[in-house]
């Protein structure tokens, strides 16, 4: 059987390794990218100067050859689903008994006048890393458009070489479509702290140009200007299907695909984030793009090429990020908004640190933390998520999740406190009061 | 601004302290007078070591070099003139041999107060100790005539005169190293003479001021990871900075372990210290143990400011200062001023490799009853702190809180941790070498006891003293001095550690497989960004393990925390916890389980392609 896996990214790569552990298929992997698999993750670390580009690549060369799984570059110009055949630019073909697609996401650009101009970039694969390198030897002062994670690692970037960097931000804190407002602020402050302009409740209008067509200056809707050599374009990111879009298969935001990642045509398969579901999952949106939804879809695809015939089933949420130097972690779901039925808990054991829990009114189950300066186990909040755990469980046995390093402080004391002036009347028991109450 | 300017000012200093120091090997002069001489005269007879050094008294030179090759060529000099004078030839044995004749031939009697004793003539009564000397294994001897006691005759001649003459009145290899380094040193005039306090602060002082002003331009900065850089600055990233600086180091080690004279004038300018501290005049491993301290203390300042965010760093490069301040540096001195014998208390065997040797064991048993509890002390860390603290808290109780290489690699080594090859090719290099030296160390501390209690040096085919030697040149100097260090910037700073120390092979294999120790993974928070594995200077793939949800189990790793450190998502933790669940296999959340069970007998059939 020949296996060909369009895109060599965290899905691609996951698909391939699951498929050779059970199989000695052929597996082809295509990418006009970069031959070997690296780690989008940690572009901004190559430009910070943490990394080189090799120590982005988390398997060594010759691993693939080991693995027999053939990697090629080269840029896949027209699909064939009828013939099952592949054409790239220079006329290569490859044929597929099964093809998975796996071509990641691209940058957003929403038609702003100016966004082609020298200096304004986006953030997103190595050819950007590339431009603004070059960008930067030549800039005092840079705009980020867009609040998200790339952008704030965008922000970190160009701050590292002493350029004056400001933010746009369309709502009032930082990242508002996703954190509640708290915890938006904080990360707001946090992000101010280094350095960073940050311009809220304000909007792009329009890029302007100097004589060389780089540039040279950004105009806002409340119509400020702010001179500037590089303009980041960090509105998020959608899914790559350009290829496929005059195509039969049937895409919508991404490729559609059922719950066992397979599309509209027969024996090709979609995942990460070029991927949508018809039907989302539970708890979970259609479109992810996030790496480790990539790596579990890429398994699951990898199966399901195999005939395991079996669903998506990726669990509570999670995500985690860093904003410059403020670690976030996210277990369940955390609204900007509480719902009508829930209620929250907010816990600063330190500035610069907060936990904000949401659960079900009254001490009730629940859905979600925030976690900003914090570590705390994945697996222990799996287990609360899946249980459906109440807030008093959770708070008495919270040190259980603790994954902060040896010698880190304690912050046990203030959440407990924290819970017992909100809930004077419903106190926290003990592990063993709670046994002995039990035993009575 | 005002931390640019301190930024500067402390470059500057550091540069001309550092120029200053190197410039008292230029700033000099070495002069032999008959007084520093007159104490080898005793040994070798006045009038030889006059005819070999008279015309050294009027000269006098800036370099050591030339001044060095004048004693060694003296001291030779002074052998060849003794081997003349004393060597023993066959004429004169022969004239012996008449009264040991007897009806069956001969037999040897040394102890009888026979006619070759009676010599009234110094030279031939020189002649003739020196042949009761090494002759002595002919006492009682029988040969049936006189062609076989001519043979033997002969080797106790050969021993004499080639090894015999130099050994009991001149200057055998070792006695000539130590006689020119110490005639050199007396000889030694430094421009630092009149104002030692002065020089040490020009040099030594001006280097750390230099330092500590760097570290004080950055205590503004906000706390978290400062690895901005790392491999676009040239001194960090292989560059040409990197090189010079690799090549210093490396000359500075080979100099220290193998010609310690040309470092003199270095050794002259902190022997008011350790004069201050001992009572004893400096060597070159007081002055190295020295600036050992001193860059450990100054660079484990800059490692508590780099890492202000992470308590578990900065106890650690405390605990790493107070061994080498204490420990390392200033007890051992102490003892030594107390007349008590130098010992490091921290200091295990295999690490410390001579702890074993008869010099050693003499001294420490010869002290009384402190020297006992040091070699209690000393075997009690080697079969109960090692395995009892490897269990506990892995082996980074020692390698990275304790150990002085390792003090030293996490503080002047921290700017090089990056460099260490991740490669599987390097682990497997890893695992043959490390292990290679642990059993050399063994086998050549069975063989130095099998001397010690049997007083025999030779044990199939091996002799215990030539294998200590080669030990102590090519693995104590060459590999843990020369390369371990030396190579810093070139291969990072735990080459030693991770390639060379039997004790961290020691270590490991309890780590590896009886310990509580184990690095967790976080869930499927792992991003494979790779930061955990760039940065580990154990040159582990950190992130092989962090992506697949696998406890990270390894022989190698001195716990050093760093990768916990780095980590933008928070998915390392460095936990001590039962031993039960420690192995576990690939286990990300989000992974699929039936992905283990998961048999597939047969592939799919795939209809065969239409054609087109």
């Amino acid at each position: 059987m020949k296996i060909v896996i369009l895109g060599n990214g965290i899905a691609g790569i996951t698909c391939a390794r699951t498929i050779r552990k059970k199989s000695s298929a052929n597996i082809s992997m295509i990418s006009s990218e970069t031959k070997f698999f690296w780690s989008r993750t940690a572009l901004m670390y190559i430009f910070l100067g943490h990394m080189k580009f090799e120590h982005t690549k988390p398997y060594e060369d010759g691993f693939w050859e080991k693995n027999k799984i053939n990697l090629i570059q080269a840029r896949i110009k027209r699909v064939d689903f009828k013939t099952k055949k592949l054409t790239s630019d220079r006329g290569e073909e490859f044929e597929y008994d099964k093809l998975l697609i796996a071509t990641g996401s691209v940058s957003n650009k929403f038609g702003w006048p100016g966004q082609d101009l020298g200096g304004v970039t986006g953030m997103y694969n190595y050819q950007d890393l590339i431009k603004i390198e070059e960008y930067a030897k030549t800039t005092s002062e840079a705009v980020i458009v867009g609040g998200g994670l790339i952008g704030v690692e965008l922000a970190e970037m160009l701050v590292s070489r002493d350029i004056s960097v400001k933010m746009l931000i369309r709502e009032e804190g930082y990242w508002q479509n996703i954190l509640p407002l708290a915890d938006s602020r904080l990360v707001s402050e946090h992000i101010s702290s280094h350095g960073v302009e940050l311009k809220m409740n304000t909007e792009l209008k329009e890029i302007l140009p100097d004589d060389s067509g780089r540039v040279s200056a950004l105009l806002t809707t409340e119509g400020e200007k702010f001179n500037c050599q590089i303009v980041g374009l960090t509105p998020g990111v959608k899914p790559n299907i350009a290829l496929f879009q005059s195509l039969e298969i049937e895409t919508s935001r991404g490729i559609l695909v059922n719950e066992n990642l397979e599309t509209s045509i027969k024996d090709v398969y979609a995942a990460g984030d070029c991927a949508e579901f018809k039907t989302a999952p539970t708890g979970r949106k259609k479109n992810e793009q996030v790496w480790y939804t990539g790596r579990m879809q890429g398994e699951l695809a990898g199966l399901n090429i195999l005939g395991a015939d079996k669903p998506y089933d990726p669990g509570p949420w999670f995500n985690s990020a860093k904003f410059f130097d403020l670690e976030f972690q996210t277990y369940g779901l955390v609204f900007p908004e509480l719902n009508e039925d829930q209620d929250e808990l907010l816990i600063y054991p330190d500035k610069d640190k907060l936990i904000h829990l949401v659960f079900k009114k009254g001490v009730g189950v629940v859905d979600g933390v925030n976690l900003f300066g914090i570590r705390q186990r994945h697996e222990v909040w799996d287990s609360w998520l899946r249980s459906k755990a109440g807030l008093k469980e959770i708070i008495r046995d919270f040190k259980k999740a603790g994954f902060d390093p040896e010698f880190s402080k304690d912050h046990y004391p203030e959440v407990l406190k924290a819970y017992s002036d909100r809930f004077p009347d419903d106190p926290i028991l003990s592990a063993t009061e709670n046994n002995k109450n039990l035993a009575i | 601004m005002r931390a640019k300017y301190l930024r500067w000012l402390g470059g500057l200093l550091l540069i001309v302290g550092f120029l200053l120091f190197n410039a008292l090997f230029f700033l000099g002069k070495y002069q032999l007078s008959p007084e520093i001489i007159r104490p080898y005269s005793e040994r070798a007879g006045a009038e030889k070591i006059n005819a070999a050094f008279q015309n050294l008294y009027s000269k006098s030179y800036s370099l050591p070099f030339d001044f060095v090759g004048e004693l060694n060529s003296g001291l030779e000099e002074v052998n060849s003139l003794l081997i003349d004078q004393y060597s023993l030839s066959g004429e004169q044995s022969n004239q012996w041999v008449e009264q040991w004749k007897n009806d069956q031939g001969f037999r040897v009697d040394l102890t009888n107060d026979g006619p070759y004793q009676r010599s009234k003539n110094a030279e031939d009564s020189a002649r003739i100790s020196l042949f009761l000397e090494f002759g002595s294994w002919l006492d009682g001897r029988d040969y049936p005539d006189f062609k076989t006691l001519e043979s033997d005759l002969q080797i106790v001649r050969e021993s004499i005169n080639n090894y015999g003459i130099l050994a009991k009145m001149g200057f055998d290899k070792y006695r000539k190293k130590n006689a020119v380094m110490a005639i050199s040193k007396n000889s030694f005039r430094g421009i630092h003479e009149n104002n030692p306090i002065l020089w040490i602060f020009l040099t030594f002082g001006f280097c750390c001021l230099g330092g500590l002003l760097i570290f004080l331009s950055k205590t503004k900065d906000l706390p978290g990871i400062k690895n901005n850089e790392i491999f676009k600055r040239g001194i960090s990233s292989r560059g040409w900075g990197a090189a010079l600086l690799g090549a210093y180091l490396i000359v500075f080690y080979i100099i220290l372990y193998f010609y310690p004279v040309y470092m003199i004038a270095f050794i002259e300018l902190v022997d008011p210290l350790s004069l201050l501290l001992s009572g004893n005049p400096a060597g070159q491993f007081f002055l190295y143990g020295f600036i050992y301290t001193l860059v450990i203390l100054v660079m484990g300042l800059r490692m508590i400011l780099k890492y202000k965010h992470s308590l578990y760093q900065r106890w650690r490069t405390v605990s790493v200062m107070f061994f080498q301040l204490s420990f390392a540096f200033l007890i051992p001195e102490i003892l030594v001023a107390l007349n008590k014998p130098y010992f490091d208390f921290k200091n295990i065997w295999p690490l410390d490799y001579d702890f074993f040797f008869e010099h050693n064991l003499a001294s420490l048993i010869q002290s009384g009853g402190l020297g006992i509890f040091m070699l209690f002390w000393g075997i009690a860390l080697i079969i109960i702190a090692v395995p009892v603290g490897v269990y506990f808290f892995g082996k980074r109780w020692y390698c990275s809180w304790v150990c002085g290489c390792g003090g030293l690699a996490e503080t002047a080594g921290d700017p090089f941790r990056q460099l260490s090859d991740k490669s599987l090719k390097a682990w497997r290099l890893e695992r043959i070498l490390i292990h290679s030296v642990l059993g050399f160390a063994i086998i050549m501390t069975a063989l130095v006891l099998y001397t010690y209690f049997s007083g025999n040096a030779e044990i199939m085919g091996m002799n215990s003293f030539s294998i200590r030697e080669v030990y102590g040149a090519w693995i104590g100097a060459g590999f843990a001095g020369v390369i371990g260090t030396g190579f810093y910037p070139l291969m990072g700073n735990r080459v030693w550690c991770r390639f060379g120390c039997p004790l961290a092979a020691y270590l490991g294999l309890i780590q590896r497989f009886k310990s509580r120790f184990r690095i967790t993974t976080n869930g499927g928070q792992c991003i494979s960004c790779g930061n955990c594995s760039t940065y580990c200077e154990m040159g582990i793939d950190v992130r092989w393990y962090a992506q697949r949800g696998q406890n990270i189990i390894r022989s190698s790793c001195v716990g050093c925390g760093i990768c916990s450190a780095v980590c933008p998502r928070g998915v390392l933790n460095l936990e001590v916890k039962k031993e039960k669940g420690r192995f576990n296999g690939p286990n990300w959340i989000g992974q699929d389980p039936s992905l283990k069970e998961l048999q597939i007998p047969d592939l799919p059939q795939i209809d065969p392609s239409p054609p087109h």
